[in-house]
Formats: C-alpha cells, structure tokens, sequence
C-alpha cells in the first residue's frame, strides 16, 4: 500500500462517541411557527421582554433567505422538519448533582466530563448541556464568593433577568444574519458567565454540548459578560451521537469585555462528522461574536474544529475600544466528505486596536477546508494593525483546501499583513521520521500537532494536550 | 579493522530494485562484517544512492529480485521504522526539514524507539536531555538547535551534524551515510568525519557512500567499491581510492564496455 493511501486510512477513524444514551426524552412537535416560539418560551417560564425578543427575531426571519456565499454544498434544509425543543424527562433543574438522573452523569462520565463531586476535575467548573436543557453546572458557589456568575442561560434569565436584559442581542443582534435570527427566536439553553469589575475569574469555566436526540436542533446561546478589569477563560466542547440523518445546530454566541477586560474563548468541536461516504453529521451554523467595548480590552478565539459535516463560522471581534485587542487562533481538520467554511472578522474602530489571526487548516480525504475572514478598518482606527496567517495542510491527493482573505481599510495609516502557505505531508517527511525508528502513524500525528502548534499553545492549559489526543484520536488507526 | 572471524552484519546478495519503471540495482554482491568500514564510490547513476534508500526501505523503491540479511534476518520484509529499531541507520543526503516538530522532541521519541527495541528503559525528557548534551559533543554542535524544528533552516553543514548527532544517539549497527561529505566545507566535513570515526567500533560497521576521495582522507575505508550500473564493478582496498581519483571515472566506463562485449 502506497503512503498515500496509509495516510489516507489513518485519518478515517470511527467516531467514539456516537453512542445514544436511552433516557426518556419530553419533545416538541417538529416544525417552526409562532406558536412554537410562544411554546418554548411559556416551558421556560421566560419574562415578557424574552418573548418579545423571540417573537421580534421569528418575524425578521421569515423575511430573510438562507445565506448560500459560503463554499459549502448541502441539500435545502427543510426547517420544518426538525424538533425545536427536546429535554430529559426531569422537569426542575435539581440543587444537588446527586439527584440528577444517572444516566446523565455516566453519559458524560463516558465523554470524559465527570460531573460528580468525587471525580470533577479540580480546577475546571463545567456547565453540562444535554439536547435543550443544561442538566448541571459544578462549583457555582464556590464561584459566586467571587462574585461570578456561571449557570445556564435559562437560569440566569430567571436569577438575573436585568443582566440578560442588558446584554442578550447587543453583539450579534437578532436581525444579524439567517441562523443568529433563527437561534434567537427557538434558542434553548447555554450558558451565561458574568465577571464582575476587577474580577479575575478564580477557574477556568467549561460548557459541554452533548446532542443526544436524532430529530432534535441544538441552538445553544451562549452570553459572556467581563466588567472592567476583569478576566475569564471559557472553554465549549461538544459531541453527539452517530445517525445517519443531519442534525442542525444553531448557535450564537456573544462576548462583551469592558474597559481593560480581558476573555479568552476556546472551543473544542467534535460534533459527528458524518460517516465517509458523508452521511449523517451535524450541520454547524455557528455565529459567535465579541465586543471589545472598553479601551484596553482584549477577546480571544481559539478553536479546534474537527466535527460536523458542515461547518460555517466565524468567531468575530469588533474592536471598539482604543488599543483593544481581538485575537483569532484556529485549527480545523476535515476528512471524508466533511465541509468548512471557517475563519473570523475583525472589525477595527478603536484606535490603535490590533488584531491577529493564525489559522490553520487540514484537509483529508475528499474534504474540502476554507479560510474565510474579513478584516477591516475604520476611518477613526488610526494606527491600527493587524497580521494574519493562513495555513493549509493536504493530506491524500482528493482534499481541497482555499483560503478567502478580505481586507478593506478605510485608514491609510493602518497596517495590515497576511500571510499564506499551503503545504501536504510529503513522503520524504515520513520516510525521515520512520527511518529513525518513529511509526508511520505517530510520524503523521507528529507533523499534524507541529503543524498546529502555534494554535495549540493558545489553549488553556488543561485542554491543550486534550486537543493534541483528539486530533491524535482523528488520525489514529490501524496502518495496512 | 578487518577480522575474518567477525559477525556478518549485512549481507547483500543478488540485489535487484527498481523506482517506478525504471531498472536501477541490477545485481550487487555486498557482505559486511562487524568493525568494517566500507566505501561505495560511482558516478552519479550509478546506483549507490538507491542502495542507500533500498536498505533503509524507501516505500518509491521496489525490490525486483535478491535478498537482503541483517544478522540472519531478512531486512527487506521490515517496515522502514522497524529496520532503524534493530540497527540500521541512514544518514540522508539532503535531510528534510518537519517544521513544527521540535528537535529535541524528535531524537528523544527516535531514541526511545530504538532503546524499546533493545529492552532498555525509555528516557524522561530530563535524562534524556542529560544523553543528548553529552552526544551533541561527537558534533560539536550547539544546544540551541535542539529547540528548533527538525532541520528547520539549518545550512547544509548543520543539517549533516544533525544527521550525525541522530546516529550518535541511536548507536546502530550499521550505518550507511548517503553522500555525507557533499555540500561540507572543510571545517564541517571535519567535524562529520570525526564524528564518524569516534562512533566507529569493534561491533559496528559503516557504510559510506560517497563521490569524492576527500571523504575518505578523513575515514580510513577498510574497502572501497566501485558501483556501475547497478552493480559492484570492482572492490579493493582504499588504495583503489586512490586509483579513482587520479584516473578519473573514464576506467570504469572502459570496464563496463569489456564487460558487455563479454556478455555479447
């Protein structure tokens, strides 16, 4: 077998977690109208300002049409046909993680996120989202003698209705495009993260999406407030079972950092991808945006993408406040038929602000990876900069790989750089590893985390060599 | 150091290998025994670069007929990593670059590979950091390259010693060093050559495969072979070295000339 080909095998792995977990499940009718709208908010128990919202994002999306700019081919979605709210049988959110369902808690003990006060990692506080509902967050109190808040969006609607408020739709407004208008009227659960002025958020906070449901959308919304001089650092992980139908998941999700705040962001996606011939997967519509509203404030992306069969998103920063900063580190690995139109837009209006983008994108088999971003600078954003990297790796001689780099600049004293690279695993590079003895398939998985290095380094301690075995996970198999 | 009596290493027999379509070993007749150090020398084409990357398992080259044996095992049915696990080492003309991939990280997995396969422990990074600053003296090399990317814009003569550090740290059996010398200056072919001769032992042998005698002023060859066609056209001692580079490859062409008006 030519290397090619080996290679070509070892990144076709089987999914690991595609299991379903049997847990009776309280669903909606499929099918989107006003009613169901009013229904998801009445089961709830949502404020009138929430309906309103919903129901004010329902109309403007009946009048908008499905953006199709991206590169990505998928068959229509028939919007009709898809279940918008689905919840495990157990109405209240309980206090104690002792009462919720163990089926639960072995689901996502089985994902590597035990929730149980006996295994929980030690430093992390986890969010847990199962289809519509978060089922439990850990260490809330030990975080709310810091004044932080970290629960599920539907709980802080509830606890904290003025701050939701506030905020909700002030990033990425309902209107913004076809699915942040399609989440903001159906949205089920997320999470809601307040850091009050001077706080530095005393753990790394974690949300986990697990889609359970075969007929179920996800639209998460998720909301992340940092007051001045305060910091946090987030990271999302998701997963869902194998089916072969698609699941649509539409999130939104929204960062505000004050003057001198600072929020770093990281997502792991590990959605399913579909099998090779490319059927069944989640279809990712993912808008996620950040403000930096303050001076001197700072709002970090970085991602691994290694799921769902289609992805479209593009973590953004609008730049506002002078010498704010908005980072964008990316790594995204597509295989089989899997399909990603990813990268970001940095909006520059501050002066002074900055930006940096580094991205790097995989292709195996008959995949297909886009880089697209904008960056663009305003008139009043003297002396703004920005630098971006894009680099794409080939593996087998099917994938595709492009890179769609917009830069519009309305300052003439703004700076801005882009770089760009294309490069495939070559057979010599393999043949020099082996031939000191390194196997065939950690010599791949060598150059792929090289390759990703740079972005790796950006994750949170904790979840960096995390994301080194996931990208090992989607390259590892049997060699022959 | 020639000793009838020792070990045979590697024993080439009748080996024949193509890339894609193309014939290019057609017959060589190797043996090598433990203390040996050997010279191939030819003319670009004439094969001995393919017998490098042949023995070493390069996936673009085929072997078409002969056989290969490393101490009584068959080398030629063994993927490429398993071949440098048991011993057997090339030393790459033109060493790639892997950016991305840490130096030190790089010997150290290599080195565990092959200390596995002996049934010694695997290093920690801190012991092992201890072994690559002592070997990186068989080089002269500075520690700093241990934190760059694998050959990452290393110059040619960095990229050799590099080449050599690998070697010191995997301690082979055999050792075949493609075209070691080309693109040296002479404090740099120094150095390698030094390098070579302080690895160089009672139970291990060298294959150098090389152009030009210079390589050879520094690394006293115990034979020198001369490659045509695909095959050993000759053997002698280092004298035959000598001969080469005063009469030129023009002999050899003479030789092959006779050789196949024989065959006619």
């Amino acid at each position: 077998m030519s290397n090619a080909q080996a290679v070509g095998d070892l990144v076709s792995q089987p999914y690991k977690y595609g299991f379903v977990t049997d847990i009776e499940t309280e669903k909606i009718a499929k099918g989107l109208s006003e009613d169901v709208v009013r229904l998801i908010s009445s089961k709830k128990e949502e404020p009138p300002f929430l309906l309103d919202f919903r129901l004010r994002a329902y109309k403007q999306w009946l009048q908008m049409r499905e953006p199709d700019w991206a590169a990505l081919g998928y068959p229509p979605i028939d919007y009709q046909d898809v279940v918008y709210y689905a919840a495990p049988k157990q109405q209240q959110k309980k206090a104690s993680l002792d009462e919720v369902d163990p089926k639960l808690l072995e689901t996502f003990d089985k994902l590597g996120i035990p929730l149980s006060e006996q295994k929980r990692l030690s430093n992390v506080a986890v969010d847990a989202v199962f289809d519509s509902v978060s089922i439990a967050t850990t260490y809330k109190e030990k975080l709310a003698e810091h004044g932080v808040i970290f629960c599920s969006i539907s709980e802080a609607v509830k606890e904290h209705p003025e701050l939701i408020e506030r905020y909700l739709g002030t990033v990425v407004p309902s209107n913004d495009n076809y699915f942040a208008a399609l989440n903001s009227a159906v949205f089920s659960d997320g999470s809601f993260v307040f850091i009050p002025k001077a706080v530095e958020c005393p753990m790394e906070l974690s949300t986990y999406f697990r889609i359970n449901s075969g007929d179920t959308g996800q639209f998460e919304r998720t909301l992340i407030v940092a007051e001045e001089g305060a910091s946090v650092s987030y990271l999302e992980g998701c997963t869902a079972p194998m089916f072969d139908t698609n699941q649509l998941h539409a999130a939104v999700v929204e960062l505000v950092a004050l003057d001198d705040a600072s929020i770093k962001y990281s997502t792991v996606q590990n959605w399913y991808a579909g099998d090779e011939n490319g059927v069944g997967g989640i279809y990712n519509f993912v808008t996620k945006r950040g403000q930096c509203r303050g001076d001197r404030s700072k709002i970090s992306w970085t991602q691994v993408e290694t799921g769902s069969a289609i992805t479209w998103k593009y973590p953004s920063c609008v730049l506002q406040g002078a010498d704010s900063v908005g980072e964008f580190y990316s790594v995204a690995l597509t295989n089989n038929k899997q399909q990603a139109d990813t990268g970001t837009k940095m909006f520059h209006v501050g002066p002074r602000s900055r930006s940096t983008i580094v991205s790097k994108g995989i292709s195996a088999g008959r995949s297909a990876n886009s880089y697209r971003g904008l960056v663009q600078i305003g008139p009043k954003a003297v002396g703004a900069r920005n630098y971006s990297q894009c680099d794409s790796m080939l593996i087998g001689d099917q994938a595709a790989a492009n890179t769609y780099p917009y830069i519009r600049s309305q300052q003439p004293q703004a700076s801005v750089e882009h770089e760009a690279s294309t490069c495939r695993i070559s057979e010599d590079q393999l043949f020099y590893l082996q031939s000191r003895g390194i196997g065939f398939e950690e010599a791949v998985s060598m150059m792929v985390s090289g390759f990703c290095r740079d972005v790796f380094n950006q994750l949170p301690m904790e979840f960096a060599a995390e994301a080194d075995k996931l990208l090992a996970l989607k390259l590892e198999g049997s060699v022959g | 150091m020639i000793r009838p009596d020792a070990p045979v290493l590697l024993e080439i027999r009748d080996l024949h290998a193509r890339v894609e379509d193309k014939a290019i070993l057609k017959g060589v007749n190797l043996t090598i025994r433990a203390g040996e150090i050997h010279a191939v020398m030819g003319r670009n084409g004439s094969g001995k670069s393919t017998l490098s990357k042949v023995l070493a398992g390069h996936p673009a080259y085929t072997v078409t007929g002969g056989s290969v044996t490393y101490r009584g095992e068959n080398l030629l049915e063994l993927d490429p990593e398993q071949r440098a696990r048991i011993g057997v080492f090339l030393g790459f003309q033109y060493p790639v670059e892997i950016p991305g991939v840490s130096n030190l990280e790089f010997l150290r997995v290599s080195t565990n590979a092959r200390r596995a396969e002996k049934g010694e422990e695997e290093l920690d990074t801190f012991a092992f950091e201890d072994l690559v600053r002592e070997r990186l003296k068989v080089v002269q090399m500075d520690p700093a390259f241990l934190d760059r990317s694998v050959n990452e814009g290393f110059s040619g003569g960095e990229k050799k010693r590099n080449e050599i550090l690998q070697m010191a740290l995997l301690e082979p059996l055999v050792a075949i060093l493609d075209e070691t010398d080309s693109g040296l200056d002479i404090d740099a072919l120094r150095i390698v050559a030094g390098g070579v001769n302080q690895l160089a032992n009672a139970d291990n042998a060298t294959l150098l495969i090389t152009h030009y005698q210079r390589l050879l002023d520094a690394i006293t060859p115990d034979y020198v072979h001369v490659m045509a066609a695909g095959r050993i056209l000759r053997t002698g001692g280092k004298e035959l070295a000598l001969e080469l580079e005063q009469r030129g490859y023009d002999w050899v062409d003479q030789e092959l000339a006779a050789l196949a008006a024989e065959v006619a």
